[in-house]
């Protein structure tokens, strides 16, 4: 089982105090044990002998151990809660430390939004489980046990009301119970379902609107809505029957006690003190069954999520990093790429296709094509958020399956296509890729991005507060500072992934004479939709469904490739074209 | 703790994440109102009155049962004891003449205990009676489960429904709310709220509300009976009740600080690890790994800390109660032998009496350790509250005005003024006229209000100043659905929902036929793309559609919009990530379909804009100049030198484009 396995290595380096969980809870229980006892013979040997000496002092002994119970058991749940709460703050950590090394292929196989909710809450169910385990779980076979022993000491003869009553409750409890965890997953899947309805319909809350389907789009929430409370009220309806159950076989079973040892009592083979004991252990017993079966109810569920869980922790990284790797470039700002070709698992058409390419330093090559080409699979490749799935890519000259990551990434400095910007400031979010960079360096690049005017405008300048995302800034302004991000970098290759579609002309044409300046000497590779920002690149790449279809100079491609021609004539008229 | 519900703590995801976002302030946190809120949550239940009636008599009737049932017990204990103790007395004599014999003999405490008890002498056990006594209580019983379980079900239903109904109200509330307010509250935030927050109150209501009623009225019919059964040891236990009071009110009060933490600190860990994963690729090229993993590590270790503190100090509530609970059972043995001793109470009596303390802390633990998940429901109950309590925007205007079905789509701006933040005007006194059937185009530098100028036709924002009318109507006197299902817009932001392809397609026309969502699919290229996804239209997208490119969302998007067939259109960057060849074809079937309808089209690409009927050139929220292409470019002012300034950059092909005219 997965969720044990899971528990297992987790919890491996808590032994220790997991064993001193143990034997509070075992001093806890067995002192809990030990008071009906006391009890009966405070009835017995002093109540019923009129002997108030020996109440008082059996008393006392009673309180002590009643301190004794707490203290350990205050003690457990220290243990308890830490080791619980440790097991969750680790679990986190290895799938974050798991999902960091993930490459683009895993993080979008799993999505990032189902990554996060394994890392979050599908943790929380496990700890819930180990807090609860600790807590409560440690001591219920001790008190079944424990109480069995101890009635039986009490009275041999009525053990049988134990044996009878006890596979009732567990019988009963049981016939529920499996009744219940299906209809607790699907509430499961139900109430995802419900999250998800509503999740979409906030992300996309603009276009439900503009398309007035706010009225389907409620009926669809309707909907979940119904499937969930159904089933929450089947489930409820059998949790309804759960405590009356046991309540009903706890009270029949004290009643046949009373009864059965009311005829040992008679032919003075029990003493009346005795019977309250062993009344008090029965309710003990049984107490202790219901309390183990309730925590089973919680299995399902903690194991669904140790499951997810897992998934996570064993999906290992397609980018793995090199086990020996390079450390030393000779090269600078070379980039080639030899056949290489990138599929996604079962598809049935790779996405790229056996591309041959190198651009040497400083010069600039523009990968130009249609939607869905493979132009952003084919950037990817290059940090190796893929990697090529046939022939390979070397950056300077070297494998980049070889290299070492940190060096390979401090040489690329990459503007994604989606603009992404972390929480924080201007600032922070510009030193990214240099934490060390002066105010001064920052300013530089945003005048070269174009995008000191904005910041200068922006309460705080550079300590303006960008939202997670980067969600208060424009579309134009937010890829400007992710230009600017990667220009504070400083790398020797610099990618742009369609970077500057969000640009309004004006914007775009002083950008890239700025960055043409500014950037002189580093490798440039630009995937772009208009030609006017790629003519003057010194390789044009024209990708068609994963292959290249025509390479060249900007002349040299209009006079060779119908395809770049076509995209030329798009755009500009056939006149200049020719 | 009882159900698979225990299994959620009260750590959950979300929080209060919230601060100053340049210039969208949220709201503040209000500081925690336990009481106000739970009892508004308490007041939901309202409209299910009959069966909470029902289920408080229910319940109310199988807890005098239950309570009832010891004190018989207890009955049946005397009895047992009265044979034991009568069998070994001297059969013929009366009580009377044991005891003074007894007392003769100097065993005056045995004679006391004996006088204090209902006995023959040398008579055994009055089985009989004893058969009366046990099945009596067993009915009892049987009764009391079968109550309970009525009252268990009918609670459940009522729990259900209120939850349904508040999940509901919450759908509605969404569509209500201003898109103002989207903007301001950030999304992790808010859909924690719906989500999280909506589920841990469900799941709060469900679990408390059942055993709160039941351990109340325990806890007062156990009293009653204490005080029936013995005053004096009924005023010992009822020092119980404070002393519980007093002893969670201090470990919650502890707790609850710091199960905010603990919350607060959930929160955080929460938008690091959402950040970083949707960040993943920039953080791994920017090589940040390790700097986030640093981060994540501290503000894991927080949440570890504080939710440590939080579940070992609300977990010493439990034991606390147990020893409160052991205490009482001591002092009443003690001072209940004492008494059966003097002959004061019966043996049963105090049998009885032991019982109930069991049963009246019980119900006193199980209150205290529910302590924190209704700290933690409550906590949640007033985030959602807030949710519904925020600002509506304002409701359609009765009776609403409505211009002719087949009206030709006359667009006019008089003095509109528009502002997001109160101190910055972002549109100003801005008018103009879009003829029916015209292309407006509108251009001008980033952040000079042209999104925002599209957002206002759809009247997602409000206007500060001036109208908007369509055919001669206000826009603010048509119903929002009237204006809305007028206007298709595609926004440069693309959004697909969870669902196939073709559902997608046809999601502003649910009920297009098969052939028309295949038109729309063909004239905007879609159909092209789908071809070549081995499930073709029937391609379920996934969260974040990674299956398709971000040009291959924007031509679904057009899709769309191409199929609900709107009088009005917008097109806000509509084409940024499709290639050009295939923009170019869209382009043509987009002028197909703008032919008869007025558009407005934000683009950056000249194409796009030189085929405008109509371009406004828009500066800091004004017009500054507007006109044809060949107008603009005559008139030589801000559209010319936006013009000149692109293809002075733009390389060899600038002078050969400005010939084009």
């Amino acid at each position: 089982m997965t969720l044990l396995r899971l528990l297992g290595r987790f919890l491996r380096p808590h032994g220790r105090p997991i064993a001193l969980i143990v034997l509070f809870q075992l001093i806890q229980s067995v002192a809990s044990l030990y008071l009906p006892t006391l009890n009966a013979d405070i009835i017995d040997q002093g109540v019923a002998k009129g002997d108030t000496a020996y109440v008082l002092s059996t008393g006392l002994v009673m309180l002590g151990i009643t301190v004794l119970q707490v203290a350990a058991s205050i003690t457990a749940v220290y243990f308890g809660a830490k080791v619980a709460m440790a097991l969750g703050r680790d679990l986190r950590g290895a799938i974050f430390h798991r999902v960091s090394a993930f490459s683009e292929r895993e993080v979008s196989a799993f999505g990032a939004p189902s990554l996060i909710t394994r890392s979050t809450n599908d943790v929380q169910q496990v700890q819930m489980l180990a807090l609860m385990t600790f807590t409560l779980l440690v001591s219920a076979p001790i008190l079944a046990v424990g109480g069995v022993i101890l009635a039986l000491q009490q009275d041999l003869e009525l053990s049988w009301i134990i044996a009878v009553s006890v596979p009732v409750l567990l019988i009963a409890l049981s016939l529920i119970i499996v009744r219940m965890v299906p209809q607790f997953r699907r509430m499961q899947t139900r109430i995802d379902t419900v999250n998800r309805v509503l999740r979409e319909q906030l992300t996309g809350i603009r276009v439900v609107r503009a398309f007035v389907r706010e009225g389907v789009e409620t009926e669809r929430f309707a909907e979940a809505n119904a499937a969930v409370t159904d089933s929450a009220l089947r489930a409820g309806r059998l949790m309804a029957l759960m405590f009356p159950t046991v309540m009903l076989i706890l009270n029949v079973s004290s009643v046949a006690v009373i009864w059965f040892g009311a005829f040992r009592i008679d032919s003075g083979s029990m003493q009346v003190g005795t019977l309250i004991a062993f009344l008090s252990y029965l309710v003990q017993i049984l107490m202790a069954v219901m309390m183990a079966t309730f925590m089973a109810m919680m299995i399902p569920r903690a194991s669904v999520c140790a499951d997810r869980i897992t998934e996570v922790l064993e999906t290992e990284t397609s980018v793995t990093p090199p086990a020996h790797p390079v450390h030393r470039l000779e090269q600078h700002g070379v980039v080639e790429l030899r056949g290489a070709s990138f599929s996604y698992p079962g598809a049935e058409q790779p996405v790229l296709r056996d591309l041959d390419i190198t651009v040497q330093s400083g010069q600039t090559l523009a990968i130009i094509g249609s939607t869905g080409a493979g132009k952003t699979t084919f950037v990817n490749l290059l940090p190796r958020l893929f990697d090529a799935t046939a022939g390979s890519v070397l950056v300077d000259g070297v494998d980049v399956r070889e290299l070492d990551p940190d060096l390979l990434w401090s040489r690329i400095g990459l503007v994604p296509q989606k603009p992404y910007l972390f929480s924080g400031t201007v600032a922070s979010n510009l030193r990214y890729g240099k934490p060390d960079a002066t105010d001064e360096e920052l300013w530089h690049a945003l005048e070269v991005a174009q995008a000191a005017d904005f910041v200068r405008s922006m309460d705080g300048g550079l300590d303006a507060e960008i939202a997670q995302g980067g969600t208060t800034v424009s579309g134009g302004q937010r890829q400007r500072l992710a230009i600017a991000r990667a220009l504070v970098k400083r790398p020797e290759i610099y990618v742009f992934d369609d970077s500057f579609s969000a640009l309004d002309l004006t914007t775009d044409a002083r950008l890239r004479r700025a960055l043409r300046a500014d950037v002189k000497g580093a490798t440039m590779i630009i995937v772009a939709q208009r030609v006017s920002t790629i003519v003057d690149a010194d390789v044009i790449v024209v990708l068609e469904d994963g292959a290249i279809v025509g390479r060249g100079t900007h002349d040299e491609l209009l006079a060779t490739s119908e395809t770049y021609a076509e995209i030329v004539a798009s755009q500009l008229s056939a006149e200049e074209a020719a | 703790m009882s159900g698979p519900g225990a299994a959620r703590g009260p750590v959950r995801r979300g929080g209060p994440g919230g601060g100053p976002f340049g210039g969208a302030q949220l709201p503040a946190e209000k500081s925690m109102t336990f009481g106000p809120s739970a009892l508004r949550l308490l007041r939901r239940l309202a409209p299910h009155r009959l069966p909470v009636l029902a289920v408080v008599l229910l319940g109310a009737i199988s807890v005098v049962f239950t309570v009832v049932g010891p004190w018989l017990l207890g009955q049946g204990t005397n009895l047992i004891f009265a044979g034991a103790i009568g069998q070994t007395l001297p059969a013929g004599s009366t009580k009377e003449e044991v005891v003074e014999g007894l007392r003769a003999s100097g065993q005056s405490a045995q004679a006391d205990l004996i006088s204090g008890i209902d006995l023959v002498p040398g008579q055994h056990i009055d089985f009989n009676a004893l058969a009366v006594v046990l099945g009596t209580v067993l009915v009892l019983y049987v009764l009391a489960s079968v109550f309970s379980w009525v009252q268990g079900r009918l609670l459940n239903t009522v729990v259900q429904r209120t939850t349904f109904t508040l999940r509901e109200e919450v759908e509605a509330k969404i569509n209500r709310l201003p898109l103002s307010y989207f903007d301001r509250m950030p999304r992790g935030e808010l859909l924690s709220r719906v989500t999280n927050d909506m589920d841990n109150v469900a799941q709060s209501l469900q679990q408390t509300l059942s055993q709160l009623l039941t351990s109340l009225l325990t806890v007062v019919g156990i009293l009653v009976m204490m005080f029936i059964t013995s005053p004096l040891l009924a005023v010992i236990s009822l020092v119980t009740i404070p002393l519980t009071v007093v002893i969670t009110a201090l470990i919650a009060k502890r707790s609850q600080k710091l199960f905010v933490t603990q919350w607060r600190a959930t929160g955080e860990l929460n938008a690091q690890v959402e950040e970083n994963f949707t960040g993943h690729a920039l953080v791994k090229v920017f090589g940040r790994q390790r700097e986030t993993e640093a981060a994540f590590g501290a503000k894991n270790e927080e949440l570890y800390r504080a939710s440590f503190g939080a579940q070992f100090v609300s977990g010493i509530i439990m034991p606390a109660m147990m020893f409160v609970g052991n205490l009482v059972y001591v002092v009443i043995a003690v001072v209940g032998g004492l008494q059966v001793a003097s002959g004061a109470l019966s043996i049963g009596a105090v049998q009885a009496f032991i019982q109930y303390s069991r049963q009246f802390t019980q119900p006193l633990t199980q209150l205290g350790s529910m302590v924190n998940l209704l700290q933690s429901g409550v906590a949640s109950a007033e985030r959602v509250f807030e949710l519904l309590d925020a600002e509506e925007q304002t409701p359609d205007a009765t009776p609403a005005e409505t211009p002719p079905a087949d009206g030709p789509g006359r667009l006019r701006f008089e003095g509109v003024s528009f502002r997001y933040v109160a101190d910055r005007p972002l549109i100003d006194d801005l008018s103009l006229t879009a003829e029916p059937g015209q292309t407006v185009a509108i251009v001008g530098p980033t952040g000079a209000g042209k999104s925002t100028l599209v957002n206002l036709i759809m009247r997602f924002y409000e206007l500060d100043a001036g109208r908007i009318t369509l055919d001669g109507v206000d826009i603010a006197r048509m119903t929002r659905h009237d204006l809305r299902s007028r206007t298709g817009m595609v926004l440069q932001d693309t959004w697909l929902f969870g669902g196939t392809i073709r559902d997608n397609i046809a999601y502003g026309r649910p009920d297009a036929t098969e052939e028309e969502i295949l038109a729309a699919a063909r004239a905007t290229y879609v159909d092209r793309f789908v071809h070549s996804l081995p499930d073709g239209y029937d391609t379920v997208l996934d969260d974040e559609a990674s299956n398709v490119s971000a040009g291959e969302k924007q031509l679904l998007t057009i899709a769309r919009a191409f199929l609900a067939e709107p009088s009005v259109l917008i097109l806000d960057e509509a084409t940024s990530s499709v290639d050009t060849r295939t923009e170019q074809l869209v382009q043509k079937a987009m002028s197909a379909l703008r032919a008869d309808r007025t558009s407005f089209v934000i683009a950056h690409r000249l194409s796009t804009i030189r085929d405008a009927d109509l371009i406004l050139v828009m500066e800091s929220g004004s017009i500054v100049e507007q006109g044809s292409h060949a107008e603009l470019l005559a008139a030589d002012g801000a559209y010319a030198a936006l013009y000149a300034a692109q293809f002075a950059d733009a390389a060899p092909e600038d002078t050969a484009e400005a010939d084009l005219r």
